[in-house]
């Protein structure tokens, strides 16, 4: 056990245990953003945006949450190098033909990136105002005060610049899980040859599901 | 010279046991003092290597490829036979050897072939233990099929890449034992010479053929296993790389080699179909088990099938000539390959071939597709047909294969006593370098059998009995005078060569040699062809030697280079060939003498003349060797004429 | 009948290990569709001696599909543009009148140049000598049949060790990983009682070899099964990285 995370399937390991716990991260996400669709003028949506800003969630489980970002983001770049190293100097003057192969896998770095913009553009909009500087207004629901979360939200997504740049995160997002999704399941040798054929189809599904649940609702929000 | 067979005492069941019990051994202690060169890596000599290695014995282990899993070996596809009467059929160790001996056309060692079969199981045991995946049944045992020569089914086998498994299996024990440092591995290395020191081979010349650079090595004794020598007639199925010189070399030191003219031609193989061709290409005899082969009945018909004006599924059934199970309805297409291969050959030349050259005649699966079903013969033989579909381009499902006989498998060799060791004290040979088992005609998956059973459970015990007393013998340095001459006669020969700067290239010069090999040395040899042959072939010996063209330099890689020392060694070897060829009048096994034959066309031995091993001894550049003979004596087996019908 | 076609070949050239490489362009006619590849680049090389040039060198011996030897990197692709061969059995008729070939060699950190095409893969071996083996020495076995072995597991280990160790699934991976190789072999023994014994240490010790010899990591984007010319799936990486983890997890 000592040195397993030296190994490079130990390295592998924490990747794919990191991407399936913000796999699981997403799918609260979503849920929680599915509320913003319920026609009560968010107040349901600002219940659980509220939920999620107490304490024992903000100082229990954002620090984890970070820590899984950053041990994916940390190793991605870490194996990325490693493998460009491993790939040598010299660069195939005739590039690589080879059919068949999942045009996410090879770019997996490249879309991670493109997620991670949209992550950091997501952390200024809302995680700032919201959990740092409490510069976001407020509401009275039920007689608990707290942020008026669905407005921050309707009133970012006004703009059709952060609309388009949420659809097209998203879509980095969904294509990144494309490959990420079985890829996860294989490094942790959940897979064989049935098994794959079944995370592939599970994960495109999940991928494109959570990716066009996120674009319905910045649409629905940007025409509401 | 002096042949001694060297024989143990005793009823032939218990030679091996009673030389087991009487010879004599090394102790663990002076093992590490004794270092044992191998070269090759292929079945015998991974084998070899790898299990004297686990003995304790310092091994220094060579070979031309870049790893020591490249080796031919890896290429045989059907089998490895073992008289483990698994399935039940009457197989015993007596029937195996008896099959051997007949396989041979009665002109093996009987002491030798009974030891063979005797010790096929223990091989079987071993590579299992090895991890190979041979086939087996639902209920997990092993599976057999059946193959040439035989009427029980002994051959087992994994899918039709048997070979590549074996020899991973002997590969993987090598480098188990390169990572404990008993054996040290050379890659890309060649032998180029043996050292003799006081009558004893004492160590080699290697050279490496990245850096062309020399180098010396010692060792108490020296295996050589380096395959045999089909490449002389330049298309063969042997690897590219596939090379006679470790033999050549051997002969060159005092070492006799044993009748040279016997080389197998394989009857399965894909025919020739242009002069670019640099390999024929082997389709498992295992083939023969669900495909049956046939000509048209009709020149007509065969004509109108080499201009392409018809199909070989145009022909009706009762217009094909299954000659196989005409001529030899006991065996029908599971005949030994010799007789196949002259019977493809007889059918060709009285004008029934097929394929645009008049020289294929159809291998075909109809019956078999239609009794079991396309998907079991995918199950049997899928790889094997995509290989076919690869380089012809035509679907053997659909259309009959087309085949030819070509050279595949030498059983001549250098000659060896009963020991594995040559003429030379000290110098051992293995596998289908050596003479011994296979007599004019090496049966189907009895290659492998022979090449594992030589490295595993023959030299082991053989080469203690040598080594016992050579413990007081100190490691030389590689500096003494004997090792110093040998690497500068070597460097000269390489230098001779670099400074011809001829006009012909190495590999016309080679087709030249293949093309008079094959037309008078190869399926039918008479006299005069022989004698044609000769001079044909020292013509071409004076040709390389003034007019041999190699770019490049003597350092570094150059491969031209090696293929031209390669190639030298191979004329001597046609040399030979032609000669014991001439010598042996007679038709035996591979060996098929026109003039002498039976009035069906069946080769005729002729027992009172040639029931001998003939060994030639080297008597210098340009001279002609000198013929010695062992005699063979059958106690056991009751010569006969071979009988398939 | 005899179809020829003329080309244009871009092959690499390179003296020696240090040397910096470069492409060298040749003109070849009248190549037959029915010649291997590695028979047109003999009739390449016939044509450079007798202009008294050195020849290309390349790996090739078999030319049958099993050694494993040859090893071209054929206008974008290990093996060339045909599917499950190797390069010796990569046949002209693939190619058309008049085309452009790129032939490089191998190309990873882990298979340094010799010459020309031809790459160091001694890598290889000394991954299987740290570990991929059974630890059984000769003689003093039990019997071949006694320990009955299901037939799928048989026939799974069998596709496993159909690997020719060519190195194909390392000069396609982007990123030059070795794992296609290594997986095929801990599955090939891992699947077999004979071998199942020392599992655990065989996978940690070859992927252990292999992270050391600078392979890079696999990120299983199956390239190298596509490539493979013998196959080989990948379903033989997610077994090793559960054989691994399994072993590391139980230390």
């Amino acid at each position: 056990m000592s040195n397993l995370f030296c190994s490079s399937i130990g390295r592998k390991l924490l990747m794919s245990l990191s991407g399936l716990f913000l796999i699981i991260f997403l799918i609260v996400h979503l849920s929680i953003n599915l509320l913003l669709l319920v026609p009560d003028n968010g107040e349901a949506f600002n219940v659980a945006a509220n939920f999620m800003a107490l304490p024992v969630i903000k100082f229990g489980l954002q620090p984890v949450l970070a820590l899984g970002f950053i041990v994916h983001i940390a190793y991605g770049a870490i194996l990325t190098a490693q493998n460009n190293k491993a790939r040598g100097n010299s660069k195939y003057a005739s590039g690589n033909k080879t059919k068949e192969v999942m045009w996410a896998s090879k770019n997996m770095f490249v879309l991670g990136i493109t997620v991670f913009a949209f992550l950091a553009v997501h952390l200024v909009d809302y995680w700032v105002p919201l959990q740092i500087t409490h510069g976001a207004q407020e509401i009275t629901i039920g007689g608990v005060t707290m942020h008026d979360t669905y407005g921050l939200v309707k009133e970012t997504l006004q703009n059709p610049l952060k609309v388009a740049l949420y659809i097209i995160g998203s879509l980095g997002l969904a294509i990144h899980l494309t490959h990420g999704f079985w890829s996860a399941f294989q490094t942790l040798g959940a897979s064989n040859s049935i098994w794959r054929k079944r995370w592939t189809v599970i994960g495109t599904v999940f991928a494109w599901v959570v990716s066009l649940g996120f674009c319905v609702i910045a649409i629905t929000m940007f025409l509401s | 010279m002096k042949l001694d067979s060297k024989i143990p005492e005793g009823p032939l069941a218990q030679k091996w046991e009673n030389y087991k019990a009487g010879q004599k051994l090394v102790n663990p202690a002076n093992k590490r003092n004794l270092d044992v060169i191998v070269i090759g890596t292929g079945l015998a000599g991974a084998s070899a290597a790898a299990s004297l290695g686990e003995m304790g014995f310092k091994v220094k282990n060579f070979t031309i490829q870049d790893s020591p899993r490249r080796a031919h070996s890896i290429a045989a596809q059907g089998g490895i036979n073992a008289a483990k009467n698994y399935p039940n059929d009457g197989d015993s160790v007596h029937r195996l050897f008896y099959d051997t001996v007949k396989g041979g056309d009665y002109r093996a060692r009987e002491a030798n072939v009974y030891r063979l079969a005797s010790v096929s199981n223990d091989i079987i045991d071993q590579c299992v233990a090895q991890g190979v995946p041979f086939a087996r049944e639902y209920g997990g045992l092993l599976d057999n099929r059946s193959f040439g020569g035989a009427q029980v089914s002994r051959t087992f086998y994994a899918k039709g890449q048997t070979g590549q498994q074996l020899l991973i299996g002997a590969y993987q024990a090598l480098m188990r034992q390169v990572n404990a440092g008993t054996v040290e591995m050379h890659t890309r290395t060649e032998i180029v010479d043996y050292v003799i020191v006081d009558g004893k081979a004492r160590g080699v010349i290697a050279r490496d053929l990245v850096t062309g650079e020399f180098s010396r090595h010692f060792g108490h004794a020296v295996v050589m296993a380096t395959g045999g020598y089909g490449n002389t007639f330049f298309l063969s199925t042997n690897a590219m790389g596939s090379n006679g010189s470790a033999a050549i070399k051997a002969y060159e030191k005092g070492a006799a080699f044993a009748n040279p003219c016997f080389a197998q031609i394989h009857p399965t193989c894909i025919p020739v179909h242009g002069e670019f061709q640099s390999k024929l290409t082997l389709m498992s005899e295992s083939l023969r088990n669900d495909g049956r082969i046939w000509v048209p009945k009709k020149k007509e018909d065969a004509e109108a099938i080499r201009a392409g004006k018809l199909k070989p599924t145009d022909i009706a059934e009762d217009n094909r000539d299954y000659y196989l199970e005409r001529r030899y309805p006991a065996f029908g297409n599971l005949v030994p390959r010799d007789v196949a291969s002259r019977a493809a050959k007889e059918r060709c030349d009285a004008g029934f071939g097929v394929g645009t050259t008049g020289l294929a005649v159809y291998l075909d699966f109809k019956t078999s597709i239609e009794r079991l079903g396309e998907n079991t013969i995918r199950a049997r033989y899928g790889n094997l047909f995509q290989m076919y579909e690869k380089i012809v381009d035509d679907n053997p499902y659909e259309t009959p294969m087309m085949i030819y006989p070509a050279i595949h498998y030498t059983m001549g060799g250098i000659w060896v006593d009963y020991e594995l060791q040559t003429t030379v004290p000290g110098l051992f040979a293995a596998g289908e370098a050596n003479f011994s088992d296979h007599g004019a005609n090496r049966l189907g998956a009895s290659a492998l059998m022979q090449g594992l059973a030589d490295g595993y459970f023959v030299l082991p015990y053989t080469i203690q009995n040598y080594l016992a007393d050579d413990i007081r013998t100190p490691r030389m340095t590689g500096d003494e005078k004997e090792f110093v001459e040998a690497e500068k006669a070597a460097k000269a020969k390489f230098e001779k060569l670099m400074s011809i700067k001829g006009n012909r290239s190495v590999d016309s010069l080679h087709k030249e040699l293949g093309l008079v090999m094959w037309d008078f040395v190869g399926m039918a040899r008479n006299k005069k062809g022989l004698e044609e042959a000769i001079e044909k072939i020292a013509a071409i010996k004076k040709e390389f030697w003034t007019n041999v063209k190699i770019p490049g330099s003597s350092e570094g890689m150059n491969v031209e280079l090696e293929k031209a020392s390669r190639l030298a060694d191979f004329i001597t070897t046609g040399d030979l060939m032609a000669r014991d060829a001439l010598n042996r009048e007679e038709s035996c096994g591979g060996h098929f003498r026109e003039e002498f034959q039976t009035e069906e066309g069946e080769a005729q031995r002729q027992d009172d003349k040639f029931a001998y091993a003939a060994c030639w001894e080297y008597q210098g550049e340009d001279k002609a060797p000198v013929m010695h003979k062992e005699d063979l004596t059958f106690e056991v087996v009751k010569v006969a004429q071979r009988n398939y019908k | 009948m005899e179809n020829t076609i003329n080309l244009t070949l871009k092959v690499w050239r390179q003296n020696g290990a240090k040397d910096k490489g470069r492409f060298e362009t040749y003109s070849l006619e009248n190549i037959s569709t029915d010649s291997s590849f590695l028979e047109m680049m003999d009739v390449l090389n016939e044509q450079l001696i007798g202009e008294g040039k050195e020849p290309v060198a390349f790996d090739h011996d078999c030319r049958e599909g099993i050694c494993g030897m040859c090893s071209l990197y054929i206008n974008g692709r290990p093996h060339g543009p045909d599917d499950d061969v190797t390069t010796c059995q990569l046949h002209m008729r693939k190619f058309k009148n008049g085309e452009t070939i790129t032939i490089e060699p191998w190309r990873s950190a882990g298979f340094p140049v010799i010459k020309d095409l031809i790459v160091n893969r001694s890598a290889f071996d000394q991954i299987i000598a740290a570990g991929g083996y059974t630890s059984v020495s000769t003689g003093g076995v039990p019997d071949a049949n006694a320990i009955p072995i299901p037939k799928p597991d048989a026939d799974e280990a069998m596709d496993a060790a159909s690997c020719i160790g060519c190195g194909a699934c390392v000069a396609t991976c982007k990123n030059g990983s070795a794992m296609l190789f290594v997986s095929a072999k801990v599955s090939h023994l891992a699947l077999l009682p004979q071998g199942k014994v020392e599992a655990a240490r065989r996978a940690k010790n070859m992927v252990a070899k292999m992270d050391e010899l600078g392979f890079g990591n696999c990120t299983n984007t199956g390239a190298c099964e596509v490539e493979c010319p013998k196959g080989v799936s990948i379903s033989n990486i997610a077994r090793l990285n559960r054989e691994f983890l399994k072993a590391k997890l139980a230390d």
